[in-house]
């Protein structure tokens, strides 16, 4: 379909194209009065579907990673409970602050990287690769302790040239469309493309469950998929381009609760 | 394979209960190919049975048309305490079961 | 996915789901094959589908069938069929009287807007269907990742 379907899409972007530029200020292109949720803009059913404790696909990933949370691994046989107890408290809106700046390292790190330097420094155990089920189990379950929390990544101190980063890449064009995630997700989310409504591109959700890829997916593959609609480089996961563009998103959606486990389209 | 399945623990006899059951698995379709283009095998659950005190009350023949991750849901009549026993098959021969208590009253 | 499947998806999606489906019913030859010549009769089963889905990936189904589900007059089995799908019979739900209510919720994949049929065998021999019209909208924003 690709070819099609591009079309469309640029030629309902490239009208409001030039507007973006004076978004690059400050202030919340989107301000929180009118933050939408990704559920917002979905169809009944799978607003239903993901908030439906039972029958959200996600939460099969939820109950794999609340028995991972207790599973012994590495070299000293130590699970995450044996320093965080029990997730239901000790985790209770931590996924909310991520990305966020890992004191030891100084470096800026999502869930999944703080989950797999605590399994590699701590625990002496191997890394989970990124996309495994074992990585989207565990972090679904942490962020899960969240839900219903609002978003509240800090950009203080070390993590302001982060966000610096992720915001100019937000609003860098890319790709042979040469479009901006602004273009979307700034100034035409709300309107239609094909039979979709544009979203704001929200994080809240993540991992989420998507029905275009029938299983459990991270953020970065989310993101991965809108560089490969507007045919731009996809980068490696986990790499600090990524990092970056995530915090900038994470204070964009400041204030909107999680609801992971997200149903997605 | 995570299987979540749901009866109410305790009912009425005579009392039509609803069961609800969700259970990971890719349904793969045969027509999906992977990376390197190489065709993935078909591999569903095909077979989907849950008996009530050693006596079927529902089975079912899945396909390729049933989603990823499948959800069934369906009832039974609540008859006397006892046992659900739930069992499931795929393509590939992985089975797996689950047993969940029913306590009847009345 | 094709283009020409994305051309015919798109002019799917554009019609009105009555006008598209206006035509008589034609059951599946497979019904034909379940029913052994015994005719089938449209009524007693009611199947609910959508009438637009978000995905086709992942459909929500929703069939009953109108019985008492005692042991001499109950639903014996339910069958489901696409249209469009390259596997025409998508599920086969045995049941009986101590399901005591014929219901079945599933979530179901089609590979484009088409009609579905559910058909009923009870427990006398006789056949009952029921079809449901239902527009897969194809989404905007696919992944090859």
């Amino acid at each position: 379909m690709k070819r099609g379907a591009r079309l469309v899409l640029a030629a309902a972007l490239a009208a409001t194209a030039f507007a973006v530029g004076a978004a690059l200020a400050q202030e919340r292109a989107i301000p929180p009065g009118e933050l939408k949720s990704g559920s917002a803009f979905l169809g009944a059913d799978l607003r239903a579907l993901q908030n439906d404790d039972f029958a959200n696909p996600g939460t099969l990933w939820v109950e794999r990673g609340e028995k991972l949370w207790s599973a012994p691994a590495g070299k000293d046989a130590q699970s995450c409970a044996s320093c965080h107890r029990d997730a239901r408290s000790s985790m209770r809106g931590v996924a909310a602050g991520y990305p966020r700046i890992d004191t030891a390292s100084g470096k800026l790190s999502n869930l999944e990287g703080r989950i797999n330097s605590c399994r590699v420094e701590r625990m002496g155990a191997e890394p989970f690769r990124y996309e495994s089920e074992e990585m989207l189990s565990i972090t679904a379950y942490v962020a899960r302790q969240s839900r219903g929390l609002p978003i509240a990544a800090s950009i203080d101190g070390a993590a302001r040239a982060h966000f610096d980063t992720g915001r100019a890449a937000y609003y860098q064009r890319r790709g042979q469309m040469n479009l901006s995630c602004a273009h979307c997700h700034e100034a035409n989310w709300g309107k239609r493309l094909l039979s979709e409504t544009i979203s704001q591109g929200h994080p809240n959700a993540y991992p989420a469950y998507r029905m275009e890829w029938q299983t459990m997916g991270s953020l970065e593959r989310r993101l991965r998929a809108c560089l490969s609609g507007i045919r731009a480089e996809m980068l490696p996961y986990g790499s600090p381009d990524y990092l970056d563009l995530e915090l900038f998103l994470a204070w964009r959606a400041q204030g909107l609760p999680i609801e992971t486990p997200g149903v997605r389209r | 394979m995570t299987a979540r399945i749901q009866i109410p623990p305790q009912a009425k006899r005579g009392e039509i209960v609803e069961i609800r059951v969700l259970i990971q698995h890719a349904m793969e379709t045969g027509y999906r190919h992977d990376d390197v283009g190489r065709l993935i095998k078909r591999n569903v659950i095909k077979l989907f049975s849950c008996r009530y005190n050693g006596v079927e009350v529902f089975r079912a023949d899945l396909s390729s048309g049933i989603s990823a991750n499948p959800y069934l849901q369906f009832c039974a009549v609540a008859e006397a305490s006892g046992d659900f026993e739930f069992y499931w098959i795929d393509d590939e021969g992985r089975q797996d079961s689950e047993r969940q208590s029913i306590a009847v009253s009345g | 996915m094709k283009r020409r499947d994305f051309l015919a998806g798109l002019a799917g999606s554009l019609a009105l789901p009555g006008a598209a489906f206006a035509q008589a019913d034609s059951l599946d030859p497979l019904v034909l094959v379940l029913a052994k010549g015994a005719p089938v009769k449209k009524g007693k089963v009611k199947l609910v589908l959508p009438q637009l889905a978000d995905n086709g990936n992942s459909v929500p189904i929703h069939i009953t069938v109108d019985s008492p589900m005692t042991a001499s007059d109950h639903v014996a089995s339910i069958h489901l069929y696409s249209e469009r799908n390259p596997v025409s019979n998508m599920a086969n739900f045995y049941l009986g009287p101590r399901a005591g209510k014929a219901e079945i919720v599933s979530r179901v994949r089609l590979a484009g807007s088409q009609r579905v049929t559910a058909v009923a065998k009870l427990s006398d021999g006789s056949f009952w269907y029921d079809a449901a019209p239902v527009v897969v909208t194809l989404s905007a924003c696919l992944d090859e990742s």
